[in-house]
């Protein structure tokens, strides 16, 4: 509904945007791709030449390749199954009439202010330390055996560090939805007979798909690429256990100094990303519509 | 000056032809009604005479000049939109200014500009509110003072008064037709209101499906329709039409006969049984069951004391028949 | 909403809100408390809260062992400048593919998410070589440019959910106005949708502030903000629980402060389209 000069002028505001992101994109990646079918080791001396496929092969065949991609979907899938379950009741708890809403949503909010680095430390020092972490303080108390978070359930607790620092995004999305439910339409319901269990069912959560669709895909989109809780707190380990697959690059690329192999690495990271956001996108895209 | 010309403009949005081909003219100075019923292409066609929207063929001629292409604000149009599309971030000063500051005229000329319509629109004492402060009427007048300080050469309205309450609505009408008589300058309004058709226009142009059905005087359009389509949209309550043996008494396919043309009385040709009937004091609406199965409507003036059940003669005035053919064309 | 609430239900409901709200808040209060007290205190077991010693000590230590004021200054220059120019490039595009949409507008949306996909790490080593090459390397304008570039599809999704809610026929109405499409965007458009550009320019410089993986491999000590700051102060520091704590203190408390002061805008705007 426009006209073809307006047509025009729509497509030339939208060029600088398409162009920055399409070489922002591009660059690295066609250097990637190149660099993964290189011999580049920074450690020897000569560095020069063809290697096929032997970077893709070696990543294949490795046994903490597999555990990598599942690391990093269990990583992905654990957060959001978190924080959109305790997202969806925290912001129902704060939707209720309670005194003091706003400093609750301010306190709520405080996690998604913290840097990454700072937040993998607060709870990797302070809470979840053997010897002078807060957690081990109260199994103490009880008498017990301090848990060792990251060496006995590394993934769970690199999930856990995670879930906090997104769980306030997600429970103000929800709560701003939430806030937009006209109440006539529970009060209907309500006159329907619909019991609380049902009003949540069959009113709220349908109008929360939305909501909840937006979360996923965000979250998604900054999960994948997870790697400073990790290098913060467990390092990928013990052994591989909470390695990712952006972990797994990293250490090819920092630690062995391999780059041609990182970059294999990099392109698979590609691949597997494209993957999930086309499930992604056939999955949820469509209650994006409008 | 604001005279309008289109010929053979073409509007079609891929496949569909919206508007299939319309020739049109729009004298200066005339008030000019596009009216039809919802989806009949009366608001593209505004569109396109503002460059709102490209035409696909065909030409526009402002003033002798052709305006095909040019953008919106070089044809020298005002617009006023159903939902006012008042900037919600301004004062009333500064919307009905906008247009001038656009123009880049000086602050004096504007702000006396503004003043002048602000008087003219007895807007004066709202000049420095926001419009969500303004009730609808208030709305409304802002954006038509931003359509008139920059004296176009015509305005185009685009169902200006559906957002409004019945009184209000009668009360802006008026002041609509005041306002183009003081200012003499052509006008173009769209409505799917035939009452705000009848009452404002000097040319009504009555469109269905991005086609003009006829144009005319309203009086004209009401006295001779040139097609069931017109017949029926014009006046209220609506044209009767009654087929088969009774159309064929008078050699046509269809008749029809406007409810207040037709006499209830003794000896009247029609029989049949009153249904469902409207007292308003000053007239009383009926629909007759005729014997023959169809219902008719009829407009009686003052209180006729006739109730559900009551078994009437009607008689049209003979005069006041039409006659249509079987493709809906009126018969001579 | 005036609906009858027992008060007895509006106790719980208020108790049950502080107490979950309170605990999801606790890890950054006990970092802060962590911080005024000293070495000894902050690792006493079981830990000590009233009996503890407090102190500035930490702060001041900090503050003299490294360049806080350069850090600080980076960390400003570099949020609060990627946020502007992305805003730029983001504001017409948001506009063509609010008001001018098309068939490929949604394709092209995602697209530009989808940039947002690749891991960071799995180019790492071609930015930085091109970083080096083209002398963008430890540079204020370089992070600039690259976190503007990270965070230009989320501009461009929340401001064009935002602009759709914007009716077209104004826009219309400037444009019969004789309004240019600069005039149109500049005197029209950023003003109605100032709340929507507010809350996405602050979450874009939240994110830049928070941003710790090219601000880290992409500096190395001129155009290092506070990410690196942080990184840099738990490494060689090992486990002095009240300096690292006052260090984080230093470097999420702009921050948290910023936010807590606009969360109404922030939230207001925080919603992607995903409330209609």
């Amino acid at each position: 509904m426009s006209t073809q000069s307006t047509r025009l002028a729509a497509r030339l505001m939208v060029a600088p945007s398409v162009f920055v992101l399409f070489i922002w994109m591009i660059v690295p990646l066609a250097m990637t791709l190149y660099f993964s079918f290189r011999f580049y080791r920074l450690l020897t001396p000569e560095r020069s030449g063809w290697v096929g496929f032997n970077h893709y092969l070696w990543f294949l065949n490795s046994p903490d390749f597999w555990l990598a991609i599942f690391n990093t979907l269990a990583l992905v899938g654990g957060v959001l199954v978190i924080t959109v379950i305790l997202g969806v009741l925290i912001a129902l708890l704060i939707d209720q009439p309670v005194k003091g809403q706003g400093m609750l949503r301010i306190l709520v909010i405080s996690p998604f202010f913290v840097m990454p680095p700072v937040a993998a430390s607060i709870w990797e020092n302070l809470f979840m330390h053997p010897q002078n972490g807060l957690f081990s303080a109260i199994t103490r108390g009880f008498g017990m055996q301090p848990i060792l978070f990251l060496e006995d359930y590394p993934l769970w607790s690199v999930i856990g560090i995670v879930s906090w620092e997104w769980l306030p995004f997600a429970t103000l999305i929800f709560l701003t939805a939430l806030q937009s439910l006209s109440s006539e339409q529970l009060e209907a319901a309500e006159m329907d007979g619909a019991s609380p269990f049902n009003r949540f069912r069959y009113i709220i959560l349908p109008h929360l798909t939305r909501a909840i669709t937006v979360v996923i895909l965000i979250q998604t989109i900054f999960l994948l690429g997870i790697f400073g809780e990790i290098f913060t707190t467990t390092q990928g380990g013990p052994g591989s256990a909470s390695t990712t697959l952006p972990y797994m690059i990293f250490k090819q690329a920092i630690v062995a100094k391999d780059i041609g192999r990182a970059a294999a690495g990099g392109i698979i990271a590609v691949i597997l990303a494209n993957i999930v956001a086309y499930f992604l996108m056939r999955g949820i895209g469509r209650h994006l519509d409008n | 000056m604001g005279k309008i010309q289109l010929t053979q403009v073409r509007k079609s949005f891929g496949e569909v032809d919206v508007i299939p081909g319309i020739d049109l003219s729009i004298e200066d100075g005339e008030f000019v009604v596009f009216v039809g019923p919802s989806g009949c292409g009366k608001s593209t066609l505004l569109r396109l005479i503002a460059g709102l929207e490209d035409t696909t063929s065909g030409t526009i001629a402002i003033d002798g000049k052709d305006a095909t292409t040019l953008p919106p604000a070089k044809r020298g149009l005002a617009m006023v939109f159903q939902s006012y599309a008042l900037y919600p971030h301004m004062s009333v000063r500064k919307n009905i200014a906008f247009p001038l500051k656009m123009a880049g005229m000086s602050e004096s000329e504007q702000a006396a500009r503004v003043e002048r319509a602000a008087k003219v629109l007895n807007l004066t004492s709202y000049l420095d509110r926001r419009p969500g402060q303004l009730s609808g009427g208030q709305r409304q007048r802002v954006a038509i003072g931003r359509a008139i300080v920059r004296e176009p050469s015509a305005f185009l309205f685009d169902e200006p008064l559906s957002n409004l309450d019945a009184a209000l609505r009668v009360g802006m009408r008026q002041e609509i037709t005041e306002l183009h008589q003081s200012l003499k300058t052509t006008m173009i309004y769209v409505t799917h209101d035939q009452v705000e058709a009848m009452t404002m226009a000097d040319k009504i142009v009555v469109l269905n499906a991005g086609r003009v059905e006829q144009v005319g005087s309203p009086l004209d359009l009401y006295h001779h329709p040139q097609n069931l389509f017109v017949a029926g949209f014009i006046g209220s309550p609506k044209m009767n039409f009654l087929a088969g043996a009774e159309a064929a008494k008078h050699n046509a396919a269809t008749i029809g006969i406007r409810p207040e043309h037709l006499d209830i009385g003794a000896g009247g040709m029609w029989q049949g049984t009153v249904g469902l009937t409207e007292h308003l004091g000053s007239d009383t609406f009926l629909k007759v069951t005729l014997d023959s199965g169809e219902v008719v409507t009829v407009r009686a003036n003052g209180d006729v004391a006739l109730h559900h059940g009551d078994r009437v003669a009607l008689s049209p005035q003979a005069s006041k028949i039409h006659r249509f053919d079987a493709s809906g064309k009126a018969l001579a | 909403m005036a609906r009858a609430q027992s008060p007895r239900r509006r106790l719980i409901a208020t108790l049950a809100a502080w107490g979950v709200a309170l605990t999801i808040f606790f890890p950054v209060l006990w970092m802060v408390l962590t911080s005024f007290k000293t070495e000894a205190s902050a690792v006493a077991m079981p830990p000590e809260l009233l009996s503890a010693d407090w102190t500035l000590e930490n702060y001041a230590e900090v503050w003299q062992r490294s360049d806080y004021p350069r850090f600080f200054w980076n960390s400003v220059v570099i949020s609060i400048g990627s946020t502007l120019l992305g805003l730029a490039i983001a504001i017409p595009a948001a506009w063509s593919m609010a008001f001018v949409p098309g068939k490929r507008t949604k394709d092209l949306l995602m697209w530009m998410l989808s940039t947002k996909m690749m891991p960071a790490v799995a180019v790492l080593i071609p930015l930085y070589l091109v970083f080096q090459r083209i002398g963008l390397f430890d540079t204020k304008l370089g992070l600039i440019l690259a976190l503007m570039l990270m965070n230009l599809p989320i501009i461009i999704w929340m401001l064009y959910t935002y602009f759709k809610e914007i009716p077209a026929e104004i826009l219309e109405a400037a444009r019969m106005d004789g309004a240019s499409l600069w005039s149109e965007i500049v005197y029209v458009l950023t003003p109605m949708a100032l709340p929507g550009i507010a809350s996405t320019m602050l979450l874009n410089i939240i994110l830049a502030w928070n941003e710790a993986f090219w601000t880290i491999t992409l500096t190395t000590t001129k155009a290092a903000p506070l990410s690196a700051f942080i990184a840099s102060f738990s490494a060689p520091q090992g486990l002095f629980y009240a300096k690292l704590s006052a260090a984080s203190a230093m470097a999420i408390l702009p921050i948290l402060i910023l936010g807590w002061f606009s969360q109404k805008q922030l939230v207001r705007g925080l919603t992607f389209g995903a409330v209609k």
